[in-house]
C-alpha cells in the first residue's frame, strides 16, 4: 500500500470509529439539550398545537413558589449530600485493617450502592412509617411521641437526604479504601519517624495522597445531589404539600405526571437545573482539560 | 369472545387472534384502565353481551393499570390510538377535546334520543356545542361512618353541622377521631372540600369557583375554610403519611368515626369486616339551611379517539353502552349507579341510599374538584387543602397562591 | 500503611475492634435487615403487630405470592431485555469510540472527547421531553428497544471516557510496532487494542448493568405498562396497589435488588476496578 493511502487511512480511521457512538449520542443527548432550551420558549401540553410565548415560562418561574421551595431543597440537598464524603472517609479509615474476613466485611458495606434506588426509597418509607416504623417507634420510645418523617414538612427533605446518604457513603467510602490502598508506605513511615500521628497525620500526609480519590467523590456526591429524583418520587411524591420538592421532580411534575401537561414550563425548569449543573460541569472539565493539556 | 391482551403485546395478539377470527368478522379494539377484578368482571361481560348481538364484531379488550392509564392516554392517543377508550368527562376531557384527539359523537346522541336518556350528564360530555362521550356510570359520596362506634359514645347521626360537630367533641373524649382520611395522594382533601363548600356556598358558586370565575381570597371561600376550621382538630393526625386504603382500617376498627369518600370505599369496608349493620352511610350536614342541598357524584365515560379505524362498530358501541336495559346490567355488576334514566338502581343499601340522596338533590350535581376545575388549578388546589388540614394557621398564603395560579391557569 | 495496623496495637484493642466491627455492620444493614426480615414475616405477624420480633415462621409464601398475583416475573425479564442489550450495545460502541480518541491525534480529538465526558454529567430532565418525543416518532414507545437505544447512547458517553484513558496507558509501541508491519488500522483495533481490553470490558459490563438495572427514571418516561415496564417502575407500581401490605413490598424489593446484588458478589473485583477509576493515578 502506498504511503499516501496509509496517511489517509489514519486520517479517516478515526472518524469511522467515532461514527456510530458518536452519532447515537448526538441524536439522544447532545440534541435533545437544544430542543428542550427551545422548548422552554412554548406553551405546550403535549398534545395540541405549541404556541410560542418567548420567555414567560421563565418569567413565571420566578413568581412561582414551589420553584423556589425546590430550589431551597436543592440547597440543602447539596450541602447536607457532602457529608457522604468526611462519613465515607472515616468509614473507610475504620475498615482499612487486615482481619480476617474483612474483605467480607468491606463488601457488605459497599452493599447499598448496588441497590436500586426504588428500593432504598422503599427500604426507608418502611423505616419511617407512622406506627409501626423502626425510626418511628424509636423516637416513640425517646420523647414519648413519634413523628411520621415523610408527611412532617420540617424533617420530610432531611429524611429523604438520610435515605440517599446511605449509598452514596457506601460509594465515597469505596473510593477512599481504594486511595488508602495506594497510600505510598514509606512516606507515613517517614512522617511516623518524625512523630506525625492521628489528626496531623491524617491532614499533613495522608489527605494530599488522597486528593485523587477527594476529587472523584466531590464530583459523584454533587451529581448524585442534583440528580435525586428517584428517592423524592418513590418517597414523597413532593409531598406533604410540595415540601420535599427539588428540581429534577418538579420538572417531572409539571410535564408528565397526571395534572402536568406543561412540556414547556417544565422544559424551562430543566433549563435552570442543567444551568446549575453547568458550573459544576464546567469546572470538572476545566481541570480535567488542564491534566490532559499538561501532560 | 373476548380477548385478553395487554401493552405491547396487544399489538402481537391482534395480528394473532384477527387471522384466527372468522373473515367476516370486524375487530373492535378497546382500551379501558379498569383492572380491578369487579370492574373487569363487569366489563367482560358487557363485551360478551355485544358480541351475542353483533356476531360480525370481535371486541379486543386491551386492559391497563389504573393509575399508569392516566399518562399513557396521551400517548396512544396520538401514536396508537383504540376504536374506544374510556376516560372522565368535564375538564379531565377538555384538554384532549381541544387537541382534536376525540371523536365528535353528536350523532350517536341524536340517532339515539341520548340527550333525553342521558339528560343529566349531558353538560359535561358537551364541549364547543358537541357531545363527545358516553357516561355509563356515577357513584355518589357522602359520610360513611361506623355505627358501633356512634352508640358506643351515645351519639345520634347528624343532620346539621353543629350537631356533627357536637358529636366530634363526644368522640375527641373518647379518644376517636371524628374524622379519618389519608391524603397522602392529595384528592381525598378535595371531597371534603367540595362539601363544605356546597354546603356553606352552594352549586352555583362550586361551579364559579372551579370556572375561575371568583377568587380564591373571596371572603365566601374563606366562609368555607372557616367551617373547615373546625373540623381540623377532629381529624386523623397522621394523614398526610397515609393513603385512603389505609385509613379505612381505622373506621373498621373503630379508631375513627366518619370518614368522607365515595361509594367505591364500600367494598373495602365490607372486605375488613363491616356489615350492613355496622357500617353506615348519611348526607353530608346542612351547614348553611339557606343553600339548597347538593351534591358531588363523578362519572365515568367511554369515547370514541380521533384516530379509530373501526368508526361504523365503535359508535354501535357507543349506542350500546348507553342503552339503559345495558347500564342496569353493568352497573349491578360493578355496584354503581346507572347515568340512563331509563335504567334500574341494584338493591343494594349503599346504592339505594346514593341513588334516593341524588335523585332528590334541590342544589345540583358536582363532579369532583378535580374535573371540574382544569388539571393545574386542580393540583395546586389539593395540594393547598392538604397544607391546610396540616397547618391552617397558613390560609392566607395558601390563598394568595390558588390565586395566583387562577390567574394563571384560566387566562 | 494508615492507620496503624490493628496487629501492632494491644490484645485488647484488638478484640475491640475485632467486635466493633461486626456491630457497626450491624447497624449500617439495619433498614435492609428489617425489609429483608419482613418479606420473610407471615401477613398474620403484621396484623397482630410483631413488626421486630423474630417471625413467627418463615413465610416463603410471601415470595410465591408476589410472583403469582403480579407481574414481578415479566417486570424482571423486561429488565433483562433492556440491560443485556445496553451493555452490549454501549460497549461495543464505546470500544470504537474510545479507541479513537486514544490512538489518533486529530484537531478535534479533545473536544469530541470532552462533549462525551460533559454529556454525561447533564441532569436527565434536560433531556426528558424531546427524547420522549423521538421515542415517540419511532414508534418505539413503551417498548424494551426504544427505552434500550436511549440507554446505549447516554452510557456510551460514560464507556468512552473509562475506555479512552484505559487504552491510552497501554503500551502504544505495540500499535506503531503493527502499523510499521503494514497491518490495517481496523485489524489493528481488532485483534491488538480489543484482546488488551478485556479487563475494562468486564469492570464497565458489570458498572452498566447494574447502572440500567437500577434505573427508574427513564423505565418512568418511556414505559407504561406491565408487558415492557422494568421491574424498578413496576415495583414503583406495585407500591401503589400494596397498601400497607409491607410483607409483599418487602418481598417485591428483595427480588428487584437481587440480580445486581449476585452481579456484584460475582464480579467483585471488577465492579471496584470500574468504579475507582481515576480514584487513584
Amino acid at each position: 500500500m502506498p504511503a499516501t493511502g496509509k496517511l489517509n487511512q489514519r486520517k479517516l480511521a478515526p472518524w469511522l470509529f467515532l461514527a456510530p457512538g458518536l452519532l447515537m449520542f448526538m441524536i439522544y443527548v447532545i440534541i435533545p439539550i437544544f430542543q428542550s432550551m427551545w422548548i422552554s420558549f412554548y406553551d405546550w401540553d403535549g398534545l395540541g398545537e405549541a404556541r410560542w410565548i418567548g420567555t414567560a415560562n421563565y418569567v413565571e418561574l420566578v413568581d412561582d413558589d414551589a420553584f423556589y421551595t425546590s430550589l431551597k431543597n436543592n440547597v440543602i440537598w447539596l450541602l447536607l449530600y457532602m457529608l457522604a464524603v468526611p462519613a465515607g472517609l472515616m468509614i473507610a479509615i475504620f475498615l482499612n485493617q487486615t482481619i480476617t474476613g474483612m474483605r467480607l466485611y468491606k463488601s457488605l458495606f459497599f452493599f447499598p450502592f448496588v441497590i436500586s434506588q426504588v428500593v432504598v426509597g422503599l427500604m426507608f418509607s418502611w423505616f419511617y412509617a407512622p406506627n409501626f416504623g423502626l425510626f418511628y417507634s424509636l423516637i416513640e420510645w425517646l420523647t414519648g411521641s413519634g413523628v411520621a418523617i415523610l408527611a412532617d414538612d420540617r424533617y420530610v427533605t432531611y429524611g429523604i437526604i438520610a435515605a440517599g446518604l446511605w449509598p452514596q457513603i457506601a460509594y465515597v467510602m469505596i473510593l477512599y479504601l481504594t486511595g488508602l490502598n495506594n497510600v505510598a508506605p514509606d512516606q507515613v513511615e517517614a512522617a511516623r519517624l518524625d512523630g506525625a500521628k492521628g489528626w496531623r497525620m491524617l491532614w499533613y500526609v495522608i489527605l494530599p495522597q488522597l486528593r485523587p480519590a477527594t476529587f472523584i467523590a466531590v464530583v459523584v456526591t454533587l451529581l448524585g445531589a442534583l440528580r435525586s429524583f428517584d428517592l423524592v418520587s418513590i418517597m414523597t411524591a413532593g409531598g406533604p404539600f410540595g415540601s420535599s420538592r427539588v428540581l429534577s421532580y418538579y420538572m417531572f411534575e409539571q410535564a408528565l405526571s397526571e395534572y402536568g401537561y406543561r412540556m414547556g414550563y417544565g422544559a424551562a425548569i430543566a433549563v435552570v437545573l442543567f444551568a446549575i449543573m453547568m458550573i459544576f460541569i464546567s469546572g470538572f472539565i476545566w481541570k480535567m482539560w488542564r491534566d490532559e493539556t499538561e501532560r | 369472545m373476548v380477548h385478553l391482551a395487554k401493552g405491547a403485546l396487544a399489538l402481537m395478539a391482534a395480528l394473532l387472534l384477527s387471522t384466527a377470527a372468522s373473515a367476516q368478522q370486524r375487530v373492535l379494539t378497546f382500551t379501558t384502565d379498569n383492572n380491578d377484578p369487579a370492574p373487569k368482571a363487569a366489563w367482560e361481560q358487557l363485551v360478551a353481551d355485544f358480541e351475542a348481538e353483533n356476531p360480525d364484531v370481535d371486541v379486543q379488550m386491551n386492559i391497563m393499570d389504573r393509575e399508569a392509564y392516566k399518562t399513557a392516554i396521551r400517548n396512544f392517543l396520538t401514536t396508537d390510538p383504540p376504536d374506544v377508550a374510556n376516560w372522565y368527562p368535564a375538564n379531565r376531557m377538555a384538554p384532549f377535546v381541544s387537541a382534536g384527539l376525540f371523536m365528535d359523537i353528536s350523532d350517536v346522541y341524536a340517532a339515539n334520543d341520548l340527550t333525553t336518556q342521558l339528560a343529566s350528564t349531558l353538560p359535561i360530555v358537551t364541549q364547543d356545542g358537541k357531545q363527545w362521550m358516553v357516561p355509563y356510570t356515577y357513584y355518589q359520596w357522602g359520610i360513611y361512618f361506623n355505627r358501633t362506634v356512634y352508640e358506643q359514645v351515645g351519639a345520634t347521626v347528624p343532620t346539621t353541622w353543629e350537631e356533627f360537630l357536637a358529636n366530634c367533641e363526644k368522640f375527641k373524649a373518647a379518644g376517636i377521631d371524628c374524622l379519618t382520611t389519608g391524603s397522602s395522594q392529595l384528592w381525598p382533601t378535595a371531597g371534603i372540600f367540595d362539601y363544605l363548600n356546597l354546603r356553606t356556598n352552594g352549586y352555583e358558586f362550586h361551579k364559579a369557583l372551579t370556572n375561575g370565575e371568583v377568587a380564591w381570597t373571596d371572603d365566601r371561600v374563606r366562609a368555607t375554610f372557616a367551617e373547615w376550621a373546625k373540623l381540623v382538630p377532629y381529624t386523623t393526625a397522621n394523614h398526610a403519611a397515609i393513603d385512603w386504603q389505609d385509613a379505612v382500617p381505622l373506621i373498621v376498627q373503630g379508631k375513627a368515626a366518619n370518614y368522607v369518600m365515595g361509594n367505591f370505599a364500600v367494598a373495602a369496608f365490607k372486605e375488613g369486616g363491616m356489615t350492613n349493620e355496622t357500617l353506615g352511610f348519611m348526607p353530608f350536614p346542612t351547614i348553611n339551611p339557606d343553600v339548597p342541598r347538593a351534591e358531588e357524584a363523578p362519572t365515568d365515560a367511554v369515547f370514541i379517539p380521533a384516530g379509530a379505524k373501526n368508526v361504523d362498530d365503535a359508535k354501535k358501541f357507543m349506542a350500546y353502552v348507553a342503552r339503559a336495559d345495558v347500564q342496569t346490567k353493568l352497573n349491578a355488576a360493578l355496584g354503581q349507579l346507572p347515568v340512563n334514566a331509563g335504567s334500574t338502581v341494584g338493591d343494594d343499601p349503599f346504592l339505594q341510599a346514593g341513588f334516593e340522596m341524588l335523585s332528590t338533590t334541590p342544589g345540583g350535581i358536582a363532579q369532583f374538584f378535580d374535573r371540574d376545575a382544569p388539571a393545574e388549578m386542580a393540583k395546586v388546589g389539593m395540594e393547598g387543602f392538604q397544607e391546610f388540614m396540616v397547618r391552617p394557621e397558613n390560609l392566607d398564603a395558601i390563598l394568595d397562591r390558588l390565586e395566583k395560579a387562577r390567574a394563571r391557569v384560566y387566562q | 500503611m494508615f492507620p496503624r495496623p490493628i496487629t501492632q496495637m494491644s490484645v485488647p484493642a484488638q478484640t475491640l475492634y475485632k467486635i466493633a466491627v461486626p456491630v457497626a455492620l450491624l447497624l449500617w444493614l439495619l433498614p435492609l435487615l428489617g425489609v429483608a426480615m419482613t418479606s420473610v414475616r407471615p401477613a398474620s405477624d403484621l396484623a397482630q403487630g410483631n413488626y421486630f420480633g423474630l417471625p413467627s415462621a418463615l413465610a416463603f409464601e410471601n415470595y410465591a405470592q408476589v410472583f403469582q398475583n403480579t407481574p414481578m416475573l415479566q417486570y424482571m425479564l423486561n429488565s433483562f431485555y433492556v440491560t443485556i442489550p445496553t451493555v452490549i450495545g454501549a460497549l461495543a460502541l464505546s470500544c470504537m469510540t474510545g479507541f479513537a480518541l486514544a490512538v489518533y491525534r486529530f484537531p478535534s480529538n479533545l473536544i469530541v472527547f470532552f462533549m462525551f465526558v460533559a454529556g454525561n454529567f447533564v441532569p436527565f430532565q434536560i433531556l426528558m421531553v424531546p427524547v420522549r418525543d423521538l421515542t415517540l416518532n419511532l414508534g418505539m414507545y413503551n417498548t424494551w428497544y426504544g427505552l434500550a437505544l436511549f440507554h446505549i447512547a447516554f452510557q456510551t458517553g460514560f464507556c468512552t471516557l473509562f475506555m479512552r484513558n484505559f487504552i491510552k496507558a497501554l503500551p502504544f509501541e505495540l500499535i506503531e510496532a503493527a502499523r510499521v508491519e503494514g497491518v490495517s488500522e481496523w485489524r489493528i483495533f481488532w485483534f491488538i487494542v480489543i484482546p488488551l481490553m478485556r479487563p475494562a470490558i468486564a469492570a464497565l459490563s458489570v458498572l452498566v448493568f447494574t447502572f440500567i438495572w437500577n434505573d427508574f427514571f427513564w423505565a418512568t418516561v418511556l414505559t407504561t405498562s406491565a408487558a415492557t415496564q422494568p421491574v424498578t417502575a413496576g415495583l414503583s407500581s406495585l407500591n401503589g396497589q400494596w397498601i400497607a401490605q409491607w410483607h409483599l413490598v418487602s418481598a417485591g424489593s428483595i427480588l428487584a435488588a437481587l440480580p445486581p446484588v449476585l452481579m456484584f458478589f460475582l464480579m467483585q473485583r471488577h465492579f471496584i476496578a470500574g468504579l475507582t477509576l481515576g480514584a487513584v493515578k
